[in-house]
C-alpha cells in the first residue's frame, strides 16, 4: 500500500540526496523566503518543500500528475491538513507505546501488539475520509488514494486482523512445531494455531489425541523456568519478527503519507501567504525537454514579494525558440530580480507547483544551473576570478544534456575585453552543445558582441529606464547600450536635483564608469 | 559397487608421459607403472614405516631449523608433525617417493582433494570430542553419529576425487588402491548403510510442544498451521522495503538444558524405534575409523605442510627445486640457493633476499670462506646445512637446481657468543667438542664450522685450525668452515675458497654474494673507513696543521 500523491508509480523519497548544486541555488535563488513562508512552524514540511522543489521532475506527464493533486487540495484544504494531522498524530502517538527498548521475544510481541491496536483505530479513521470525502476529489492521485484505502481496508480485513490481536496475546499458552536439529536439539520452531479454532483447542487437542508426554516445573526450578521461558521465546521470536515488522510497514506508510501530504500542506501555506499580498499564480503549462518554450506573463520574483511582503514587479516575455537570453541593463533595475524568477519559476514548474505569474509556458530542463557572482572569496586560496572559473569548471563537470545555466554578472571580475572573451567562449560553447543560457551582464564587449551576430535563437533583454531616470524594474526587449544607469542610482542617492538636471545629457553615453554598483556610496558624504 | 567401476576404468587408462624437465625422475615411475602396489602394499605416504623422533637433532638451532620447522608446522599442532621432520633419511630410493608425492601434489587439485580431505577429518575430530562432552545421552550419541557420518563423506569423497587424479607417486597410487579396498569393504558399506537410515529416521521426527504455564507437553505434529506466515500474510500489503530485523538473537549452545533433554526423552518415547537405533550405533561402533586412514590423515600433512611453506616464497620468485641426492657421489652443487629461515624473515620486512650458488668437482670436499663480517658468511654456512638437511627429508629445497650429498650424519660447530667471559674455557670446550664430533664423523658425514677458534691467537687458530683441517681432509669429509684464517682457504686441492663481496662501487654496501675467489686479507672495515673520510691519505689531509 503506497499514498501515491507525489508520482503516479512511486514512492516520493523525503530523504533523497539533493542535487551536487543544491546550495549554490538555494543561495543564488533566494530560496530560504520561499521554503520558510511553505514551512510555517514545520520544520517537516521545510524539510520536504526543499527536497521536492530542488529535485526536479522531467517528465511533463509527471507534473501534470502533481499538479491535478495540487489542484484538488487548493480546493479541499481542510481535508488535505486533516489527513496531514492524522498522520503527525500516529507516528507522535507510536513513539509514547513504551516497551521499545525490550530485547526479548515476548516483550517485543505484546508491545507489537498494543502498537498494532493503535494503528488500528487510526487506519480506520482513514477508512471514514475515504468513504465520506472522496467525491470532492478529481485527481487520479487522490482517487486512487481512496480507492486503494476502502479496496484494502475492508471490513473483513479489519476483523482478520482483530483476530490476530485476540490470538497474539496468547493467552492459551504456545503452541510450537520443532524438528531434531544439530545435536538432536528442538529447532525450526515454528508458532503454530490448530486447524480449528475454538476455545481450549489445545485442552482437547493434548487430551485427546494420545500419546501425549508432559514435564511438569518443580516449583523452586528457576534454571528450569528459564530455559522453559527461552523456549518459548525461540518459538515466538519469529512472529514477534512478522508483527514488529509489519507494524513498521505500517508506520512507514503514515511516514510516507506524512511526508508526501507535507508537500502539498507547504503549497497551501504558500499559497495563503501569496493571496495575502494579492500576489497572482498559475498552474504552468509544462513542454517536453528541449522544445525551447519560454513564455510567461508578470513573472516575479516569489522570494523577492515574501521578503518585502508586498507586490513585486512582475515581467513579461516571450523567449520561445531563445535559446540564449541576454540581460543587460541599469544598475538595480531588475535584472538579477528577473533572473531569480526564471529560475525560481523553473524549479517550481518542475516540483509540480503553481508558478509566480500569470501565465506561464516552458519547457523541462534537465538541470537548473546557477553561476551567480559572488561578493566575496570565500576561500581566500584563489582571486576571485579564479574562483569563478573553478566553479564554472566544476559546473561543467556535472552539467547533463538539456541544462539551464543562469550567469548573473559572472566573469566580471577582470577588465572588460578579458570577461568579455571568456564569457564569448563560454557561451558559445554552452549554446552550440543546446544548453540553454539566461545571461546577466554589463560586459558590454560580450553582450553587443553576441547582439551583433544577429542570432535568431537569441533575445536581448534590457532592464528598462523611464524617461525621468526612474526605474520601473521592468525588462523589454532592447540592444545592449555602452552604459548601465549606475549614474541614476548615484543620483537618486545623492539626491541633487540640480546636477540631474543639468549634468545628465552630457554624461548620458559618456565615460560613466561601467557598471560598478555605487549603491555603496550612500554613506558618503 | 562404485569402487570397483572406478578401478576398472582406471586400469584402461593410457600410460601417462611425463614432462622432460623430470627426467631424473622418470625412470623411477616408469618402473613404478610396471605393476600396481596391492592394497595391503600401503602402510604410509612418507614411506615405509616412517621413523619419528621426538627431540630436534644438536644442529637443529645452529642452522635455524627450527625456527623453518616452527614456521611449517604452525597451525597444525593437532598432526604432530616436528617428530616426522627430526628424522633424516639415508636411502635415495626414499628420498625419491617422498619426491613422488610432492610431485603429485603439485597437481592443485589433488592438493586441494587432499586439503578437503583433512578439513573433514579434523571436523571429525571435532564432534567425536563434543560428543565426548556432552552430558545427556541422546546429544552424545548424534554428536557420535555425526562423526562418523562426516569419516564415511571424508573418505568416500576423497577416493571419488583421486579417482579422476592423474597420480604418478608410488605413495599415492598404494593409497588409493588401498582406498578401494577399504571403501568396498562390507564393514564399510554397512557402516554408511547405517548411518544414513538413522538419519533418515531421525530428519522424519516431527512434534509438538505445547507450553502454559510450568508445564510442557509434547506429542507428534499433525497438520497445524503455520501461525507466523499467516500474520505476515495479513501485513503483506502494507510491506515497504527493507524494515529492521526485530529477531532477538537468543544465544543458543549445543549443550542442552535440563528441560531440552526432558524435551528430547519425550520425543524418544514417541519415536522409541529412531532412538533405539540411534542408541545401537553408539554402542556398537566404538572404533569406525580405520587407523591406516588416521595415519594417512596426520602423515600426509607432512607434505601439505611443506608445500604450504614454500607458497610463501613463490610471491618473491624464489625457486625451489627436487635435488638429486647420492650418498656416495661427493661432486654437489646447487644454484641460486638461499637460507630459508633468513628469506621468511627478510620477506616479512619486505627486504630483497639475495641467493647463492656452490659447487664441489673432483678432488674438492671443502668451502672455506672468509671475507668481511656481516656479510653474508655464516648464511652461506646456515644455507649449505639446511640444503643437505631438508634434501635428506625428502623435501624440495631452495635453489633452481641442486645435487646433494645424503649423509649418514650432520655435524655443526656454531661459536656460541656468550661465552667470551672465559676464554680458555672456551676454547677448551670448542675443541672438545670438535674432538668429539671428528671422533664420531664417518666418510658419509657432513660437517659445517662456523667461526671457530676465534676466541685466540691468530697463531693458535691458525695452528689448530690446520690440525682440525688435516682431519677433515683426512676423513673425505664434505665441509664448510668459516674463518678469519685466510691461510686456511688454500690448504689442499681438497678446499675450495670462498669470500663475501662487497658492492665494487661502494664499499659500504655489502652484496651478501659468496663466491669462489682466494682470501685476499682485504678487510671491508677500510673502505667504511675510507668513506668517513679515515683513510690514510684523508686523515692525513684532514690532520695537516
Amino acid at each position: 500500500m503506497k499514498p501515491l500523491l507525489m508520482y503516479r508509480d512511486r514512492d516520493f523519497d523525503a530523504e533523497a540526496a539533493l542535487p551536487w548544486n543544491a546550495e549554490m541555488l538555494v543561495q543564488d535563488l533566494g530560496l530560504i523566503a520561499v521554503f520558510e513562508a511553505m514551512a510555517g512552524k514545520d520544520d517537516l514540511l521545510r524539510d520536504v518543500a526543499k527536497r521536492a522543489t530542488l529535485c526536479p521532475l522531467s517528465e511533463p506527464e509527471a507534473i501534470l500528475y502533481r499538479q491535478a493533486v495540487l489542484k484538488d487540495c487548493l480546493e479541499n484544504p481542510a481535508v488535505v491538513r486533516d489527513l496531514y494531522d492524522l498522520a503527525v498524530k500516529v507516528l507522535g502517538g507510536e513513539k509514547k507505546i513504551g516497551g521499545f527498548f525490550l530485547r526479548y521475544p515476548g516483550s517485543i510481541l505484546s508491545r507489537s501488539v498494543q502498537v498494532l491496536e493503535f494503528f488500528v483505530g487510526a487506519l480506520r479513521r482513514l477508512r471514514v475520509v475515504a468513504d465520506t470525502r472522496s467525491e470532492n476529489f478529481a485527481s487520479e492521485g487522490f482517487r486512487t488514494f481512496f480507492r486503494v484505502l476502502r479496496e484494502e481496508l475492508s471490513d473483513d480485513y479489519f476483523a482478520e486482523i482483530q483476530g490476530h490481536l485476540n490470538e497474539l496475546k496468547l493467552r492459551d499458552g504456545v503452541l510450537l512445531s520443532a524438528e531434531l536439529g544439530h545435536g538432536n536439539k528442538s529447532t525450526n520452531l515454528v508458532l503454530r494455531k490448530p486447524k480449528e479454532t475454538e476455545r481450549s483447542w489445545w485442552r482437547r487437542l493434548f487430551a485427546e489425541r494420545p500419546p501425549t508426554f508432559s514435564y511438569t516445573l518443580h516449583p523452586r526450578d528457576e534454571a528450569g523456568a528459564r530455559a522453559l521461558s527461552e523456549l518459548q521465546d525461540r518459538g515466538i521470536n519469529l512472529v514477534a519478527n512478522a508483527l514488529a515488522q509489519s507494524n513498521d510497514h505500517i508506520l512507514s506508510f503514515f511516514r510516507q503519507l506524512r511526508a508526501e501530504l507535507a508537500f502539498y500542506v507547504a503549497c497551501l501555506n504558500l499559497r495563503e501567504r501569496l493571496t495575502e499580498m494579492h500576489e497572482p499564480i498559475c498552474f504552468p503549462v509544462p513542454e517536453p525537454l528541449g522544445s525551447r518554450r519560454h513564455s510567461f506573463s508578470e513573472l516575479y520574483d516569489i522570494g523577492l514579494a515574501l521578503n518585502m511582503d508586498r507586490k513585486a514587479v512582475g515581467n513579461d516575455a516571450d523567449a520561445d525558440g531563445k535559446c540564449l537570453v541576454v540581460i543587460t541593463g541599469a544598475n538595480q533595475g531588475g535584472k538579477s530580480t528577473f533572473l531569480r524568477s526564471i529560475g525560481l519559476a523553473q524549479l517550481m514548474l518542475q516540483a509540480g507547483m503553481f508558478v509566480p505569474a500569470v501565465a506561464f509556458q516552458a519547457s523541462i530542463f534537465s538541470q537548473v544551473v546557477t553561476h551567480f557572482k559572488r561578493e566575496e572569496d570565500v576561500t581566500m586560496r584563489s582571486g576571485k576570478l579564479d574562483e569563478e572559473l573553478l566553479r564554472m569548471s566544476e559546473i561543467a563537470d556535472r552539467l547533463e544534456p538539456g541544462a539551464i545555466v543562469l550567469f548573473n554578472e559572472s566573469f566580471a571580475a577582470t577588465n572588460e575585453r578579458e570577461g568579455s572573451e571568456i564569457a564569448i567562449q563560454i557561451v558559445d560553447a554552452l549554446v552550440e552543445q543546446g544548453y540553454t543560457v539566461f545571461f546577466v551582464t554589463h560586459l558590454y564587449e560580450f553582450a553587443h558582441g553576441l547582439f551583433d551576430r544577429k542570432m535568431p535563437q537569441a533575445l536581448f533583454l534590457r532592464a528598462e529606464r523611464g524617461a525621468d531616470g526612474t526605474r520601473t524594474f521592468r525588462l523589454k526587449e532592447g540592444e545592449p547600450l555602452q552604459t548601465s544607469f549606475g549614474k541614476d542610482l548615484y543620483d537618486r542617492i545623492f539626491k541633487d536635483p540640480y546636477i540631474q538636471g543639468t549634468l545628465q545629457t552630457s554624461l548620458n553615453g559618456g565615460s560613466h564608469e561601467r557598471g560598478t554598483a555605487p549603491d555603496r556610496h550612500n554613506s558618503a558624504p | 559397487m562404485p569402487g570397483r567401476a572406478v578401478k576398472a576404468e582406471r586400469q584402461r587408462r593410457p600410460p601417462v608421459s611425463y614432462r622432460a624437465a623430470e627426467a631424473s625422475t622418470a625412470s623411477v615411475l616408469q618402473a613404478v607403472e610396471a605393476h600396481e602396489p596391492a592394497p595391503e602394499d600401503f602402510t604410509s605416504i612418507l614411506g615405509g614405516m616412517p621413523k619419528t623422533q621426538a627431540d630436534a637433532p644438536e644442529f637443529f638451532v645452529d642452522l635455524n631449523l627450527d625456527q623453518i620447522v616452527d614456521a611449517v608446522t604452525t597451525g597444525r599442532a593437532e598432526y604432530d608433525l616436528k617428530p616426522f621432520f627430526h628424522v633424516s633419511l639415508h636411502d635415495a630410493d626414499a628420498v625419491r617417493f617422498r619426491h613422488e608425492v610432492f610431485q603429485d601434489l603439485e597437481d592443485t587439485r589433488v592438493f586441494e582433494h587432499i586439503v578437503d580431505f583433512a578439513n573433514r577429518m579434523r571436523q571429525m575430530r571435532k564432534q567425536l570430542e563434543t560428543a565426548e562432552k556432552l552430558r545427556y545421552r541422546y546429544q552424545k550419541e548424534r554428536l557420535f553419529l555425526d562423526a562418523a557420518s562426516t569419516y564415511c563423506e571424508a573418505v568416500s569423497i576423497l577416493l571419488d576425487n583421486l579417482s579422476d587424479a592423474k597420480l604418478h607417486s608410488r605413495g599415492f597410487r598404494a593409497f588409493r588402491n588401498f582406498l578401494e579396498g577399504h571403501i568396498g569393504s562390507n564393514d564399510f558399506i554397512a557402516l554408511k548403510d547405517k548411518i544414513a537410515k538413522l538419519y533418515d529416521s531421525l530428519s522424519a521426527v516431527h512434534y509438538c510442544m505445547h507450553i502454559k504455564g510450568g508445564r510442557i507437553s509434547v506429542r507428534k505434529a499433525a497438520a497445524e498451521i503455520d501461525y507466523s506466515a499467516e500474520v505476515e500474510r495479513s501485513f503483506e500489503k502494507f510491506r515497504r522495503g527493507a524494515v529492521e530485523s526485530h529477531l532477538c538473537d537468543i544465544p543458543d549452545y549445543l549443550e542442552m538444558n535440563h528441560i531440552e533433554a526432558a524435551v528430547v526423552d519425550m520425543v524418544a518415547k514417541l519415536y522409541p524405534e529412531t532412538f533405539d537405533a540411534l542408541d545401537a550405533f553408539f554402542q556398537k561402533h566404538p572404533d569406525f575409523a580405520d587407523s591406516r586412514i588416521i595415519g594417512f590423515d596426520r602423515e600426509v600433512q607432512f607434505y601439505l605442510s611443506w608445500i604450504e611453506y614454500m607458497r610463501r616464497f613463490a610471491t618473491a620468485e624464489l625457486p625451489f627445486c627436487y635435488p638429486d641426492v647420492s650418498p656416495s657421489d661427493k661432486a654437489i652443487h646447487s644454484i641460486e640457493s638461499f637460507d630459508l629461515a633468513l628469506a621468511a624473515k627478510l620477506l616479512t620486512e619486505k627486504a630483497p633476499i639475495v641467493c647463492n650458488d656452490f659447487l664441489l668437482k673432483g678432488p674438492e670436499r671443502i668451502f672455506v670462506v672468509t671475507g668481511p663480517n656481516q656479510g653474508g658468511k655464516t648464511t652461506f654456512a646456515r644455507m649449505f646445512g639446511q640444503l643437505h638437511f631438508l634434501a635428506s627429508l625428502g623435501c624440495p629445497v631452495p635453489g633452481k637446481e641442486a645435487r646433494l650429498f645424503l649423509f649418514d650424519r650432520l655435524f655443526t660447530h656454531f661459536e656460541k657468543e656468550e661465552d667470551v667471559a672465559n676464554l680458555r674455557g672456551k676454547l677448551e670446550d670448542d675443541l672438545i667438542r670438535i674432538h668429539q664430533v671428528l671422533e664420531q664423523a664417518t666418510p658419509g658425514s657432513v660437517v659445517i664450522m662456523n667461526e671457530i677458534f676465534t676466541s685466540t691467537t691468530l697463531h693458535d687458530a691458525l695452528f689448530l685450525g690446520r690440525k682440525v683441517m688435516e682431519r677433515i681432509m683426512a676423513l673425505d669429509l664434505i665441509a664448510v668452515c668459516v674463518t678469519f684464517v685466510d691461510e686456511l682457504a688454500s690448504l689442499s686441492d681438497k678446499t675450495v675458497s670462498l669470500t663475501s663481496m662487497v658492492d665494487p662501487d661502494n664499499p659500504a654496501r655489502r652484496t651478501f654474494k659468496v663466491i669462489r675467489r682466494p682470501a685476499d686479507g682485504r678487510s671491508h672495515a677500510m673502505a667504511i673507513a675510507r668513506l668517513h673520510g679515515l683513510a690514510y691519505a684523508d686523515l692525513k689531509e684532514r690532520l695537516k696543521p
